[in-house]
């Protein structure tokens, strides 16, 4: 490592930040770049397996507090790929590389959404497990991603809540409404588990070294644990792990999820991959005309 | 083309302008509207202002060549000297 790397690591360790302009080393401008974008990607793909709902929502008021949602999200991922662009890749070339299938979007957002208990789950448990590495984010040694990261929570605190009256609703509702809850969770289960990633100890996580992250996958996922688990608990639910008990200091033990298959899901071997990246291809297309006409016109 | 514009928000009367991210857009227009969706649309601001990113001139090194410290509380260690002003008065608190 060179010198000028050496004090840049050093200055990170000792909680330096870093700005647009300021210089970094290409590494940490290319993980930094990815992760982003990998966010980013993750905010645009994911707003589609709520879209599929806006027309089926049971009532209005859950049809427009699903628009507002969704309407958030997307208003993430441009935000988001602000801060990819400072850093040197421009939007369309992001835009090209996930429709192409040559970067990555969260494995959650690579299966099918079948009912309304799908709508609340996502809602609900998949928001609260995002919302984990998110608020890990706001510690982000790139300083605007931080920036970024703290409107983005401060957004998100209603979708949880959201998810959890939607949840409440049917939970308290007819024993077909149930039903539908716990069949979602069912299948939802594993891929939350998944989430936040194989438990690669953080002195071993060159992204955790770099201080783009700041917390262990393992340690989101426990946080989550204790956070959600009693809560699905509290409602009559069953979580689907046989495995799944909480020892007695405090460590949540689970049946180790398969790694191989999250890396082939996210590489798009997901259920819903190949459908999710064809509507992205598929819309791209037909709004390109808007992003000609509004740059020809300005020209 | 595509400009850069350097979005700051008021979130309440008589609070600072401060930086809040930024917008690309290929005129003035454009921008507006994307700043309104991105940085007001949940009412979280009271004013905004655009600012092309070429148009901001960055200062970002402060040299203190003089040491100028005296101007300044970290410039000033009165805690060895009151302690033995103390001692010569007969007046150490007890």
């Amino acid at each position: 490592m060179d010198t000028r790397t050496a004090e840049f690591l050093a200055h990170l360790q000792s909680g330096g930040l870093v700005e647009t302009s300021d210089w970094m080393p290409e590494e940490y401008r290319k993980r930094l770049t990815k992760f982003v974008e990998m966010h980013a990607n993750s905010e645009l793909m994911g707003v589609l397996p709520e879209r599929d709902w806006i027309l089926r929502a049971p009532t209005l008021r859950r049809k427009l507090a699903l628009t507002a949602k969704i309407q958030d999200e997307v208003g993430h991922a441009q935000l988001l790929y602000r801060v990819v662009e400072d850093l040197g890749k421009p939007r369309d070339a992001c835009l090209d590389d996930l429709i192409e299938g040559r970067s990555k979007f969260h494995n959650v957002f690579h299966y099918p959404t079948r009912t309304w208990g799908d709508v609340g789950v996502i809602a609900w448990l998949v928001d609260a497990a995002a919302i984990i590495s998110q608020k890990a984010l706001l510690k982000c040694s790139y300083a605007p991603y931080a920036r970024i990261m703290r409107k983005i929570c401060w957004e998100e605190s209603f979708h949880i809540l959201h998810g959890r009256d939607v949840i409440l609703t049917l939970v308290t509702g007819t024993d077909e409404q149930r039903e539908l809850v716990q069949e979602a969770l069912d299948r939802w289960w594993e891929p939350l588990m998944m989430f936040h990633g194989n438990p690669i100890p953080a002195d071993e996580d060159p992204m955790v070294t770099w201080r783009i992250k700041s917390q262990a996958n393992e340690e989101a996922r426990q946080q989550f644990l204790e956070g959600y688990v009693p809560q699905v608990w509290e409602l009559g639910l069953t979580v689907p792990d046989p495995k799944l008990r909480r020892n007695d200091d405090g460590v949540w033990e689970y049946t180790e999820p398969d790694w191989d298959r999250l890396m082939a899901v996210v590489s798009g071997n997901g259920p819903a991959s190949a459908e999710r990246l064809a509507f992205r291809r598929l819309s791209r297309e037909e709004v390109g005309w808007v992003a000609r006409a509004v740059l020809a016109e300005a020209a | 083309m595509s400009l850069v514009w350097e979005v700051f928000r008021r979130e309440r009367a008589g609070a600072p302008m401060q930086h809040a991210g930024s917008v690309v857009a290929p005129d003035e227009r454009f921008a507006e509207i994307y700043a309104r969706e991105q940085y007001g649309r949940r009412g979280e601001s009271e004013a905004l202002w655009l600012v092309p990113r070429d148009a901001v001139a960055e200062i970002d090194e402060f040299v203190d060549e003089f040491d100028l410290k005296y101007r300044r509380v970290d410039g000033y260690s009165i805690k060895e000297r009151l302690k033995e002003a103390r001692e010569r008065a007969g007046t150490v608190p007890g």
